[in-house]
Parts: C-alpha cells; sequence; structure tokens
C-alpha cells in the first residue's frame, strides 16, 4: 500500500547524501580566484595590465604555462602551484554549507518537538502497523527486547526490499514507474497525512472549523505541494513542503511505532545505510553510481537540496562537455577580472548557457524527457556566448588552471553544471529519523535529553559534512549523526536528568 | 499568570543571550559551529561530572560532591577548546570566508564561551521553565514564589559569566598569564559555592555577590579583550557596526 511506498520510498533515498564530486567539480572557483589573487599579487598586476600581455604574464608566472593563452588548455600545467591551491579550494567547501544544513534540520525537528508536546495524538498509542507484529505488551524486558528486535528486523527487510526493487527499476530505466510511485507517495502525504495532522491540530487546541473552509485549505496545500515538489516553484517554499513532509513521516513513524522498537529501529537503519551506502555492492551506492553516469540527478522529492540544481547536461553529449568546460572557464575569468568583468561574462554566459525555458531559473530538469529540447535550443546560443567569453578566457592565469581542473574531473560525464552557489543536498530520510529521534526523545517530557539529543545530532551532521569535504563522495550521513544521539539519549535519560533534576531543584548552579 | 511567568523568566534568561547571538554570531556561519561545538563540549563535560555523582550513590543526596566535580571538569573542557580552537586556527581559516576570522584573538574565546553559557543554562533552566507552564505554581502552599525568577536570574548570571570566564581563560593562556586563570577558577567555585545557600532561600545572600562577580568579571574580560574606557565610550558614540 502507499504507505508501505512512502515511507520506504523516503527510507531509500535518505542516504543519498551526495554533494560529492557532483558539486566538488565546480569548486567554488571565485574563492579559488579570491586565494589566487591575494597569494600571487605580483602576476595580477602584471594580469590586469590586459589581454595582450598574456603571453609575458604566463611566462613570469611560476604557475604560468598552459602555453599559449589559448582558452582551451594544452599541455599539462606544472602542477605545483595549482597543486595547493586545489587542496585550499577542496575544503573551501565548509561553514556555510553547514549552516545550510542546520537551519533545515533544526526546523524539521522543531516542527517534531512542538507538535510532539503539544498534540498528544502522536504520543498516543493505539494502533500498530503490519510490520510491527510484537507489540511490546509484555512487562518483562526481554521480551521487549526480542519484540523490538524482530519488529526492527521486519522493517529492515521491507526497506531492503523496496530499496532493492526501486534500484531494479531504476536501472532498467522504468522512469514512469518511479515518477507514478513517488507521486502516488508524495499524494498521500500532503493530502491524507497533513489532513489527520490538520485534524488532530484543531482538536488539540479546540479551534473549530467547517469542512468546506478545511477543504479548500487542503486542496490548495496539497496541490501547491504537488507543484513545487514534482515541478518548479520557489526554492523556499520547495525547502519548506519538503521539511513538513519529513516531519510528517518522522511523527507517523513516532506514533506507530512501539517504544523499544523505535530506538531498536533507528540503531538498524544507521547500520544499513552504512553498509548501503559505502560497500561497493550496496544499492544505495549503485543507485548514486547509475545516476551519476547517466548524468541525472536522483528522484526529485527525497532529496533536500539548499540551491536550486540545474541539471543542464541532462545529456551526455560532447557538445555538452565542452560547453561545461567553456561555461565553467567563463566563470572564473568573471571573477578575476571584478566586479565589472563579472557582469558583462555573467551576461554573456547567461544568454549563451541558460535555457530559454527556465526564465525563472528555478526548474531542476529532473524530467529526462526535456533536456533533448533544452539542449537544441542551447547551441546556436552557445557557441556565439564561448566566443564572447574566450577573450576573457585568454587574459587570466588562474583561468588556465581552473580549467584543468575541469579536465581533471572524470571525463566520460561532464560535470552536470550547478548555479553560482554551490548546495549541499541531503536525503530526506535523513531528516525524518533525526526528527524521530529527537521527537522521540521530547515524548518523555525531559527537555534536557531533547537538547542533549539535538546537539549531538548536529554535532554528528557537522563531523559528517567534514569527512564529505575531505573524502568527496556519496557519504551515509544516518550513522555518525543516530550513534551521537543515542549515546546521548540514553546517557543523559539514565544518568545527567537525576543529577540536573537535583541541582534545578535545589538550585544549585554549576 | 502561569504564561506571563514563563515568558518572563525565560526571556530574562536568555533575553541578553540570544541578543548576543543573534548580533555577534548569527551571520558567520564558523562561529556558528563554533559555538555548537562549544555546546557539545559543556554537555560533555556534564556527562562526566553526573557520571561522577550517579557512580558514588552515598553522596549523591550532598550536591557539594557533584558541584566540585563538576566545575572541575567545566574548566578542564574549557581548557580543551582553547586547546582546539588554538590548534585548528588555520584549518577555521580555510573553512570560512570570512578571511579576518583569527585576527581577533578573542573573538572564539567569545563565542565559545557563549556556546558553553547558554548550554550550561539551557540545562539548568529549560525542566523549570517547562513547569512553569503548567498549571499551578510555586509559592501558594508550598516553597516561595520567587523560585522562578531567582532561577532565571541566577541563570542570567551564569551564562555572562560562562562567556567572560572563557575570555579571561584564554587571554591568561594566551599570555602566560596565570593569576587570570586563578580568578576564572576561584569565581566559579565562588559563584557556585554561594547557590549552595539558594535551598534555604537567602536569595538576598547569592544573588547580590554574584551579580557583583559578574561585574568585576566583566569589567576583566573587557580589559582582556583591549578594551579601554575611551573605547568604551566610542562605542556608545559612533554607529559603525
Amino acid at each position: 500500500m502507499s504507505d508501505t511506498g512512502s515511507e520506504s520510498d523516503e527510507a531509500t533515498e535518505r542516504t543519498a547524501l551526495m554533494d560529492g564530486h557532483i558539486a566538488e567539480a565546480r569548486p567554488d572557483r571565485e574563492i579559488a580566484e579570491r586565494i589566487a589573487r591575494k597569494k600571487k599579487t605580483k602576476s595580477d598586476t602584471q594580469r590586469t595590465y590586459g589581454v595582450s600581455n598574456t603571453n609575458s604574464v604566463e611566462q613570469n608566472d611560476g604557475g604560468g604555462s598552459s602555453g599559449p593563452s589559448r582558452p582551451g588548455p594544452s599541455g599539462p600545467n606544472p602542477p605545483q602551484p595549482t597543486e595547493p591551491q586545489i587542496e585550499e579550494l577542496e575544503l573551501k567547501y565548509g561553514a556555510r554549507h553547514v549552516i545550510k544544513l542546520f537551519v533545515p534540520v533544526t526546523l524539521c525537528m522543531l516542527v517534531v518537538v512542538a507538535t510532539i508536546s503539544t498534540v498528544s495524538f502522536y504520543s498516543v498509542k493505539d494502533v500498530y502497523l503490519a510490520y510491527t507484529p510484537f507489540h511490546e505488551e509484555s512487562p518483562h524486558a526481554v521480551t521487549k527486547v526480542w519484540n523490538a528486535l524482530a519488529n526492527s528486523m521486519i522493517l529492515l527487510c521491507v526497506i531492503a526490499l523496496m530499496t532493492v526493487l526501486l534500484i531494479v527499476l531504476y536501472k532498467k530505466r522504468c522512469y514512469k514507474i518511479i515518477h507514478g510511485w513517488l507521486i502516488l507517495s508524495s499524494l498521500m502525504l500532503l493530502f491524507l497525512f497533513s489532513y489527520l495532522y490538520i485534524e488532530e491540530a484543531l482538536r488539540a487546541y479546540n479551534i473549530p472549523m467547517d469542512y468546506i473552509t478545511l477543504g479548500f485549505v487542503m486542496w490548495n496545500f496539497g496541490v501547491m505541494g504537488m507543484i513545487v515538489i514534482h515541478w518548479k516553484g520557489p526554492l523556499r517554499l520547495q525547502q519548506a513542503y519538503l521539511i513538513f513532509i519529513a516531519a510528517l513521516m518522522a511523527l507517523v513513524f513516532i506514533k506507530y511505532l512501539p517504544e523499544w522498537t523505535t530506538w531498536a529501529v533507528l540503531a538498524v537503519i544507521s547500520i544499513w545505510d552504512l553498509v548501503a551506502v559505502l560497500t561497493p555492492k550496496g544499492p544505495l551506492r549503485i543507485l548514486v553510481e547509475t545516476a551519476q553516469e547517466r548524468n541525472e540527478p536522483i528522484f526529485p522529492a527525497l532529496i533536500y537540496s539548499s540551491t536550486v540544481m540545474y541539471c543542464l547536461v541532462g545529456t551526455t553529449t560532447t557538445g555538452e562537455g565542452t560547453a561545461g568546460e567553456g561555461r565553467a572557464a567563463a566563470r572564473p575569468a568573471s571573477g578575476a577580472d571584478g566586479d565589472g568583468g563579472f557582469d558583462a561574462a555573467w551576461a554573456a554566459r547567461r544568454d549563451a548557457g541558460r535555457d530559454p525555458g527556465r526564465d525563472s531559473g528555478r526548474d531542476p530538469g529532473r524530467d529526462s524527457g526535456r533536456d533533448p529540447g533544452r539542449d537544441s535550443g542551447r547551441d546556436p546560443g552557445r557557441d556565439s556566448g564561448r566566443e564572447a567569453r574566450r577573450l576573457r578566457v585568454d587574459g587570466t592565469q588562474p583561468a588556465n588552471y581552473t580549467t584543468r581542473v575541469e579536465r581533471v574531473a572524470p571525463p566520460p560525464p561532464p560535470p552536470p553544471d550547478m548555479e553560482e552557489e554551490k548546495g549541499v543536498k541531503l536525503g530526506l530520510g535523513d531528516f525524518i529519523f533525526y526528527s524521530v529521534l529527537v521527537g522521540k526523545a521530547s515524548s518523555y517530557g525531559d527537555w534536557n535529553t531533547t537538547l542533549a539529543c539535538f546537539v549531538a545530532i548536529l554535532i554528528g551532521l557537522c563531523l559528517t559534512l567534514l569527512l564529505l569535504a575531505i573524502l568527496k563522495k556519496a557519504l551515509p550521513a544516518l550513522p555518525i549523526s543516530i550513534t551521537f544521539g543515542l549515546i546521548f539519549y540514553f546517557a543523559t535519560r539514565g544518568v545527567v536528568k537525576p543529577f540536573a533534576d537535583a541541582l534545578a531543584a535545589e538550585q544549585v548552579f554549576i | 499568570m502561569t504564561f506571563a511567568e514563563f515568558f518572563s523568566c525565560s526571556l530574562l534568561a536568555f533575553g541578553p543571550p540570544l541578543v548576543m547571538f543573534a548580533m555577534t554570531i548569527a551571520n558567520d556561519p564558523v562561529r556558528i559551529i563554533i559555538m555548537i561545538a562549544a555546546a557539545f563540549g559543556w554537555l560533555l563535560s556534564f556527562l562526566l561530572s553526573s557520571l561522577v555523582w550517579f557512580a558514588v550513590v552515598p553522596l549523591r543526596t550532598y550536591l557539594v560532591f557533584g558541584m566540585v566535580f563538576a566545575i572541575i571538569f567545566q574548566e578542564l573542557f574549557r581548557y580543551g577548546m582553547y586547546v582546539l580552537l588554538r590548534k585548528t586556527e588555520a584549518g577555521l581559516k580555510e573553512i570560512s570566508e570570512n578571511h579576518e576570522i583569527g585576527s581577533n584573538k578573542l573573538e572564539m574565546a567569545y563565542v565559545s564561551g557563549l556556546g558553553f553559557g547558554a548550554m550550561s543554562g539551557a540545562f539548568a533552566l529549560v525542566n523549570v521553565l517547562a513547569d512553569s507552564v503548567g498549571p499551578g505554581t510555586l509559592g501558594l502552599h508550598n516553597g516561595t514564589e520567587y523560585f522562578f525568577v531567582t532561577s532565571a536570574a541566577m541563570t542570567l548570571c551564569m551564562i555572562l559569566l560562562n562567556t567572560f570566564w572563557s575570555v579571561i581563560f584564554f587571554s591568561g593562556l594566551d599570555d602566560k598569564y596565570y593569576p587570570k586563570i586563578v580568578w576564572v577558577v576561584g569565581s566559579h567555585f565562588f559563584v557556585s559555592g554561594l547557590s549552595l545557600l539558594n535551598r534555604n532561600e537567602l536569595y538576598a545572600a547569592t544573588i547580590i555577590p554574584s551579580y557583583i562577580v559578574l561585574i568585576v568579571t566583566a569589567y576583566l574580560a573587557y580589559r582582556s579583550a583591549g578594551g579601554t574606557g575611551r573605547s568604551f565610550l566610542q562605542s556608545f558614540s559612533s554607529r559603525i557596526e
């Protein structure tokens, strides 16, 4: 049933924390430019004296020669001056992106915690899912433990089965079925679960509302959600909807899983995440690699992205490849020339490189059917734009080395082009399980435990992103955070809570 | 009435730190991360001290014992944050787009102190605040009606003190001027020891000296960070932010 569909959908995609080298391929060249400018002050002044001096400039420059300043870089650059910059700009992917994930994760947790504390419906256990046949009704701890483990194993098998099914469908390119499945599950989340949520919230706050208003509100809410998640829409709105449906799923988990099962499921899912993403034959790794080979984004509606993802390179044509390089090379040129140059080069790039259909510039371009049209529309513009850009590319030393960095990227798939800002992506399943942990911790009423789990999860996310910045491949986002969260949950609940309560009761401040 | 109490106590305790966060930390990602890392550090220190308190079962009712270990662990973790921040200063410059991040040496001390203080204050007060919303309040039948307000006031004192203590502590370690460290540890013991009198509801005897220590510590932190009387007056006159 679609309940299965929705939760396993989220579950299958949750681990695709796949900023990886898709984003790294265009590693913040403006910032690289800034470093380059700061470091090579002498060559900077020489460089700004104009296009004509490029030959001498490049020979004077220690890092200089990507040969004669032709835009397409020939010959290998001497790696010494460029290597440290490449090292630097790989670490540059950093603090800003961590915050871009902190904020939505925090918001999702806030929604879940707020709901759990005010709407008692989600803390009441009356009905259970079919996947958890053991209801932990025995008073003995041992029985509860094996109940919990059995339930979590059943859930894990269901999730694994659904993941494998999804991978098979994806590999066989049955996109219509996958899209249909996703649309069905997000329909269910946006209409049915949201209706239940609003009904319980109205009941908890004792607010009367007639069905007509409710129907109107729900219809608009649901349809807007479907449009924004599966098609185009303002970025913030899409992010808000994704956060909300992640929170809804987390609430469903908190309500319908028995107590100890929830914790067992969290532990088991993080181990599954680790296995599925990191082992060579893991299903999620296969998914990520297949998507990268085909240069397609992973399914919409299951990934939270902090910037708009333009997958211009929907098809892998060689024209795209050079355009990608040309486009990428133009950007450092623009950066190095300062703001004035930036505008011109940016305008040139925009004319040439943008899809005319993407006027608002918002479409992540997920529909593969749309790509051919976009490519053809772009080709004529691209050539003229590239010529316009060629002049820029000549004049700047860093452009050469950064174009070389582009070359270094794996040749077959030209890296999908991204917007100005490199964004970071987190699977919705990660949101869901983080919120399940914090929501469950808050359902026991102790706010110290909730806070401790919250901080632990954020620190785990920080560490995961740090690892991502260093290792630059798809990483599971669940294990570190959930481990920290679980450790701190049990430690705080068992040991810290009594101490803190004793201190607060006596008003002793440490 | 309980909602009024809840809001007033929460704003009293967390208002100034929230404003400090919003004005100085919220727009710089690295500072936010440092602050959360410092909060995590405090959490670890509190976890360790709770373990000690929990382990020594017979002394559980004597909070002095737990308190002493809590203070020791907190200062150890403050030192740990110092070592961590000094060692990773270069790395922080890398991941930050704000290239002046390491320019003021005590900037990170302030941020980590605020993180410490915020977590300490949150752990001290948040359950009390949650109870203050609930039906009923203290002072009607049992207890004193000043319970929530004094808890909130002491929490504010501790949050600000933690911030200033970190600044003084880091400055003392940087300049190898150990009287500063002695002041930090000593005043921490003094203020926490004073709060032991709260169980006898001698609030005047605990809050007033604590705030005096806060003012002195604030002055010391200001001087450690390089402030002078003139710069203080200048901060009021000019609008440069």
